[in-house]
């Protein structure tokens, strides 16, 4: 008899399969819940009887958690991609592509032609685990989350490269009323193109394809969006029923071959071993050393305290304010002497409309005909939806709101961090107003609700959870990165055998420690400033509050209403405004609500933006995912002077057939990166030499997805990612060969120490050719080339043309360099000539300028997703970096200034320094390296100069929420500067 | 702190009013310049060896969480990780108590090319004044001539060149036989005493500020080889080659990469890292390419050519003194190596590692040694083209290559980069 058994350790889950002569005879997985070892034990005497007390074993132990148990009890480990390959060997041996989701791991395995395996990347987000917390945004159960998406009628595009931006993409299309199924499938769908992106990475996945883990099992929805995605029939997609123990069934059958003999009894005694092992990781200091400090703690902070009022207790006026966030609705019902009348703090379960519904009804009862609301404000995520179904008076932006609370309390505050559930908003207060906001960036975000569905994923609610790190002895030290990495050092940490209560304590450090190092990236307490006010429903959690105090080593105020401040501030600047006459909807109104929601695409332009429309009766429509103002109907905004629709649509024009009858080749060139500047150069240089010119088509989101199969290196950024698609859409047009120069180089404009492209611009041709398998046996014309010294041009070039065009003679390539250097120079002539123009007609209307700091490539709509018509939609005149650069001296800079396009950005702001109504926005691809560089350069110019500085941080997600944020809030500010200085100057004049 | 350069040093718009502080030649008594530990043996001999030119240096061996977190608290987060470490190692140093910040410089090396690493040195002056320590002196080590007057009390002469370049040499020598011995030695320990014996042989060889007789490095060779011939070696046991690339600090710095090599050989494999030596060639060669692709100065070509030569020259003798000696797989000669990218990538491209990235491959392959890490930061810009860029055209033309990419930062953790380590090793053969 021989007897073989497999343990899978996986980061949520324990699987251990019998294996008896070849026969699979029990199988059984259970959650861990983070006790790995205890769970192991308990797995194997559950089989006892299927093993049998006296029978010989071999075990082999695989998964991400198991090595550290593995070692301490001396039990042979195997690689789980390598006990997944054997698994398939005995199991479902035609298989030619292995896909397995497990509750972290994403893992893909190649096994016709060249054998290839890989894992996700530790920016890639969990795919299990990931499914679970969209099972919880959406207060479903997975489940239920998997029935929902088999009823869905359409996908929204999610973000796939990691579970935090998904997020962020689905927050908001549930604050905006889309359909649970339709985001559901979408849900699936994302992770479906994580796989493919992020996995697959160049290599087609077809034949025979084997899905296993968990997920693949379960979700007949995931099942479905894999198939669809990759265009299988049911005869070569395999869904088996061993799909969530094969790698447990894998390591059974890599135990064959391993020499260590044991008993159930002895295998248990390994294992108990293991359990008893020390562990080795990175603590922290405790956050209380005992309970009287923890008391001592909580008197200080029970002082912020706020007067209460029953509302069944008052009469006359009352104030209501509403904060509909991400996750979170808020009221608050203030009166005369804002004291808070009434509150409540629900969980939005994806229908906000629906809470605030039941609350504004519950509350006009207890109001009665003694208190009269007689004013209304509406902030946070949901604000635009919310204003629109209640006939709220006014909307703010949750900055505004969040400095009216605050103000309230600590009269002095310098500095409010909110952590909330999705997001960390924090900023500085300057002359009573507000400056400098940090954000945090799509990376670090969901740090609030991380902690949440982290404390329910292990079986806790979020309070209880973070009591159990009050008093852990040994806190782990989680790192402060964003929350996917968070989720590998969690894993890391149970591995090592870490408890429940150093885990809780260390995720409360770190949520803390990313705010202050990633998002506001503090240096000392002094960087905050004297009067912090804390803030959010996440500082209720007194760990959070104790690991925040003690990290900055400074005590702080937390209002008692830390988690109503949003609608608290709403309610006040509700009270400082009332109107004539309140909008808000009555009781009549509300019993007759109706909310409906139907998705539409928009046909009015070429975007066809995806419309989810919300009707809520008697005519109130709010209308949502449009990018400009079209679909609204209504009168139409005047057409604001903005330059990066001029500039796009000048570029466009060098697409423009030439009309050659004979040219001597067609040359696709690919339009992005720096074509964006260079297409009148390199057009005008082709065209007069001979040849045809035809340009790719303007970026779209299809056009990525096409390319995306030849992606290597998932997070290089988007620009340069789109280029794998205009390589595939100029392959299309059926062009005679690519022309992609690589250039170390970039013009020279004087004002660098070097003129370098950043390294992606500069030789991505290079990765183009090595990637995209179509290029091998293609013309793809690739040469290094500097433009920066015309007459070493005209020499290399020749060398070049002439040598594969023998046609061609030195003399015609120098005219054809001549007519592209002047074709060059007029264009910027002109981008200087539309952008003086631009300033005249902001100077002259009385209008704000958003100078867009970027790279040339940002004008790229696929890029910006619209952001420059967001901000004019805001009444500003958008001018580019490149119209303004040259109107102001070069500012000095502290480091090395050798990126000819990043040294525009520091002229820009330099100008925006001297240009009373000018404001500088930057934006900063995902994941570019060189703007890590530039962005705290043009912060200090741009800070130095009395401005305040906006970065707007963007990549393939085309969501807009948090930089409309950005934007209002910067408006808001500038606005109350200029209030404030009005006001100083009168009171001068005054006195 | 109190310091009398800067006034307001908290702030750091401050920095606009901030003048370098120069490294004086008076400095040079008793001032202490720190040096991060990028490679331990190249830079331990260096830093040994300044001594002979009136230089106090000290190579930093600090390690621990705090490394990392003072990268983090005056670094953009953003930056890549080798800067985090270079000027966390630094910072918590300054900040150890164990130096007189009034006493003590700092030196980085400088590449002058179009990646990030250019300006770790202007981040590092930014995190200085950001802190209070405006003072302190930093010095930028590069052979580009960038900074060349701001610290008139540190200057490269020509002896000091001509002795750095023998002991990096004699470094990557010591570095490449350690490598072979290590995973075989039957006495554990003993290979490191082997290292330490050869630096104490270069250090007391070369003394003085005088101009060192190749007569003299070429002994140092044979030594070199004789001390580790001498190592006692098991070699039953066969253990797999696995080849470390990548950028330059995570591939060799251990605080970079999570001590890779000492992974690799609890795993039973043997560590084969090319020299430091490669990526000076490799930088040097550049200047000619420039003049080939672009036209750019002839002049500069043809002096590079010359240097370029003379370091083949050198390479060539060590490889015929160890192919003489039997004892150690050689390395490849560079030009050779540098002719291997031909037909993966193009020599124009020059950034980071650039070619020499997918050469190094190459070569490794070539040599049967078919496992290979890549180790890069994380978003690394470079090496997006260069390392994980040309993994697959590599393949394609050595499908007996088994590679894979590692990324370093401060929040991976090292059980996902050992877990994709140990997938290569399970496919090796």
């Amino acid at each position: 008899m021989n007897v073989n058994v497999g343990i899978d350790i996986g980061s949520t889950t324990v699987k251990i399969v019998v294996v008896r002569d070849g026969e699979i005879i029990h199988k059984h997985y259970e959650r861990h819940f983070s006790k790995v070892r205890e769970k192991a034990v308990e797995l194997v005497q559950n089989a006892r009887e299927a093993i049998g007390s006296d029978a010989e074993l071999r075990c082999a132990i695989t998964g991400s958690a198991g090595l550290g148990v593995a070692k301490a009890a001396d039990i042979d480990f195997v690689q789980e991609v390598f006990a997944t390959r054997k698994a398939v060997g005995v199991h479902v041996p035609q298989a030619d592509v292995v896909i397995e989701l497990g509750g972290e791991d994403a893992k893909i395995v190649f096994l016709s032609g060249q054998l290839e395996e890989r894992m996700n990347g530790s920016c890639a987000g969990g795919t299990g685990a990931f499914i679970d917390q969209m099972a919880v945004l959406l207060d479903v159960t997975p489940g239920e989350l998997d029935n929902l998406a088999q009823h869905a009628e359409r996908i929204y595009t999610i973000a796939s490269r990691c579970g935090v931006f998904a997020k962020s993409d689905i927050q908001p299309l549930l604050n905006d009323g889309a359909r649970k199924e339709d985001v559901a499938a979408s849900i699936f769908q994302a992770v479906v193109n994580q796989t493919v992106a992020g996995l697959a990475q160049g290599r087609e996945i077809k034949g025979d394809v084997l899905f296993l883990g968990g997920p693949l099992f379960f979700f007949k929805g995931l099942q479905h969006r894999f198939q669809e995605t990759l265009g299988l029939d049911d005869a070569h997609a395999h869904f088996p029923d061993l799909a969530p123990f094969a790698i447990a069934a894998g390591a059974a059958e890599y135990a064959k071959d391993t020499q260590k003999t044991y008993t159930v009894d002895s295998l248990l005694a390994a294992l108990e071993r293991a359990a008893d092992a020390p562990v080795v990781a990175n603590y922290l200091p405790p956050l209380f050393e005992n309970e009287q400090q923890y008391e001592e703690f909580k008197h200080r902070h029970g002082v912020h305290d706020v007067m209460t009022q029953n509302v069944t207790m008052y009469e006359g006026d009352a104030y209501l304010g509403i904060d509909c966030g991400s996750t979170t609705t808020k009221l608050v019902l203030i009166g005369a002497d804002h004291q808070i009348l009434f509150h409540h703090y629900q969980s939005n379960k994806g229908n906000p409309a629906d809470v605030i519904r039941e609350q504004l009804t519950r509350l006009y009862e207890l109001c009665g005909d003694r208190v009269h609301i007689v004013s209304s404000a509406v902030t946070g995520y949901g604000e635009a939806l919310i204003q629109h179904a209640f006939g709220v008076d006014f909307g703010l932006v949750e900055t505004v709101a969040h400095f009216r609370a605050a103000r309230h309390f600590c009269p002095d505050v310098d500095f409010i961090i909110d952590i909330g559930g999705q997001d960390i908003k924090c900023f500085k207060i300057r002359n009573k107003c507000i400056d400098n906001i940090s954000l945090n960036e799509a990376c670090s975000s969901g740090c609030g609700s991380f902690i949440e569905t982290f404390a329910r994923s292990m079986g806790y609610s979020i309070e209880e959870f973070c009591k159990l790190g009050l008093f852990a002895k040994h806190p782990i030290d989680l790192g402060s990165r964003c929350t996917v990495f968070m989720n590998s050092s969690v894993k890391q940490a149970q591995k090592d055998g870490a408890g429940i209560d150093a885990i809780s304590a260390g995720l409360s450090v770190s949520v803390v420690k990313n705010a202050l190092y990633k998002v506001i990236r503090a240096h000392s307490p002094d960087d905050l400033g004297e009067h912090i006010v804390v803030q959010g429903g996440t500082f209720l959690n007194d760990a959070i509050l104790r690991s925040f105090e003690q990290e900055i080593g400074r005590n702080v105020t937390r209002p008692a209403i830390s988690g109503l401040m949003g609608a608290y501030g709403a309610a006040l600047h509700a009270k400082d405004n009332r109107p004539a006459q309140t909008t808000l909807v009555g009781p009549d109104v509300l019993a007759s609500f109706l909310h409906t929601v139907k998705s539409a695409r928009c046909g009015l332009c070429e975007n066809h933006c995806s419309l989810t429309i919300n009707d809520f009766g008697g005519g109130r429509r709010y209308i949502s995912g449009n990018r400009c103002e079209r679909p609204l109907g209504g009168t139409k905004k005047a057409d604001l002077p903005n330059l990066y629709q001029w500039k796009l649509e000048k570029l466009k024009s060098y697409g423009a057939p030439s009309g050659n009858p004979h040219p001597i080749a067609t040359l696709g060139l690919p339009f992005g990166l720096n074509f964006y500047e260079l297409t009148p150069f390199w057009t005008t240089f082709l065209r007069t030499l001979g040849f045809e010119t035809v340009l790719s088509d303007v970026s779209t989101r299809d056009m990525y997805m096409k390319g995306q199969h030849s992606i290597p290196s998932d997070t290089v950024c988007y620009p340069a990612k789109l280029m794998h698609g205009h390589i595939e859409n100029l392959l299309d047009k059926g062009v005679d060969a690519i022309f992609y120069p690589c250039m170390t180089y970039n013009l020279d404009e004087g004002r660098a120490t070097n003129c370098y492209n950043c390294p992606v611009v500069a030789y991505y041709p290079e990765l183009l050719h090595a990637n995209v398998a179509a290029l091998a046996d293609f013309d793809f014309m690739m040469p290094y080339f500097e433009l920066a010294d015309h007459k070493r041009f005209v020499q290399q070039a020749a060398k070049y043309f002439c040598g594969k065009y023998p046609q061609l003679k030195k003399k015609q390539v120098a005219a054809a360099a001549a007519a592209a250097y002047q074709e060059l120079d007029d264009y910027y002539a002109q981008v200087r000539l539309e952008g003086q123009k631009a300033i005249a007609y902001a100077d002259t209307h009385g209008l704000d300028i958003a100078v867009i700091a970027g790279r040339p490539y940002h004008v790229d709509p696929e890029i910006n997703h619209g952001i420059d018509q967001l901000i004019a939609s805001f009444g500003l005149v958008i001018v580019s970096e490149d119209a303004v650069w040259q109107l102001a001296e070069e500012p000095k800079v502290h480091v090395l200034n050798q990126w000819t396009y990043h040294s525009r950005m520091y002229g820009a702001a330099k100008y925006v320094t001297q240009k009373e109504n000018a404001q500088l926005i930057q934006l900063v691809s995902f994941g570019c390296g060189i703007d890590a560089i530039t962005t705290d350069e043009v912060r200090a110019i741009c800070e130095n100069g009395g401005k305040i500085y906006t970065q707007l941080k963007i990549d393939e997600i085309s969501n807009l929420g948090a930089a409309k944020i950005r934007i209002r809030s910067m408006l808001a500010a500038v606005e109350e500067g200029r209030k404030l200085a009005e006001q100083q100057h009168s009171e001068q004049h005054a006195g | 702190m109190q310091n009398n350069n800067i006034p307001n040093s908290t702030q750091a718009d401050s920095a606009a009013e901030y003048k370098l502080p120069q490294f004086t030649e008076e400095m040079r008594k008793d001032y202490t310049i720190l040096v991060p530990n990028m490679l331990p043996v190249q830079l331990g001999l260096m830093c040994r060896l300044m001594k002979n030119f009136g230089y106090n240096m000290e190579l930093l061996h600090t390690e621990g969480p705090n490394i990392a977190e003072q990268g983090l608290r005056n670094v953009h987060n953003d930056t890549c990780y080798p800067a985090l470490l270079v000027i966390g190692q630094l910072m918590d140093a300054i900040e150890s108590g164990k130096y007189d910040v009034h006493k003590i410089a700092l030196i980085l090396p400088q590449t002058g090319g179009g990646c990030r690493a250019s300006n770790y040195i202007h981040l590092m002056r930014k995190a200085l004044v950001k802190n209070g320590y405006g003072f302190i002196p930093v010095i930028s080590l590069n052979f580009a001539g960038l900074e060349s007057d701001a610290n008139p009390g540190f200057k490269l002469t020509k002896t000091m060149v001509i002795q750095i370049a023998y002991t990096l040499m004699i470094g990557d020598l010591i570095m490449m036989v350690a490598n072979q011995c290590r995973p075989y030695e039957v006495v554990p320990g003993s290979t490191d005493k082997a290292i330490e014996i050869c630096m104490k042989a270069v250090t007391t060889r070369f003394t003085g500020d005088r101009s060192v007789h190749y007569r003299e490095v070429k002994h140092l060779y044979q030594y070199v080889l004789t001390v580790f011939g001498k190592v006692k070696l098991d070699k039953s046991k066969k253990k797999k080659l696995v080849g470390i690339v990548g950028e330059i600090y995570v591939k060799f710095s251990p605080l970079g990469n999570n001590r890779l090599e000492e992974f690799l050989l609890s795993e039973g494999c043997e560590p084969v890292l090319p020299g430091l030596v490669d990526f000076c060639m490799y930088s040097i060669y550049n200047s000619v390419i420039d003049h080939e692709l672009y036209g750019r100065s002839a002049a500069r070509a043809a002096i590079f050519k010359i240097v370029y030569q003379f370091l083949l020259g050198k390479q060539a003798d060590i490889i015929k003194l160890m192919k003489k000696d039997g004892h150690f797989r050689a390395p490849m000669p560079f030009e050779e190596v540098r002719k291997n990218a031909q037909g993966i990538i193009g020599q124009g491209v020059k950034m980071g590692e650039g070619w020499l990235l997918p050469a190094e491959m190459v070569e490794l392959i070539n040599e049967g040694v078919n496992n290979i890490v890549c180790t890069q930061p994380f978003g690394c810009l470079p090496n997006h083209i260069a390392g994980k860029g040309m993994i697959r055209k590599i393949r394609e033309v050595y499908p007996q290559a088994n590679i894979v990419a590692v990324d370093y930062d401060p929040g991976a953790s090292k059980i996902n980069q050992e877990n994709r380590i140990k997938l290569m090793l399970s496919s090796a053969e």
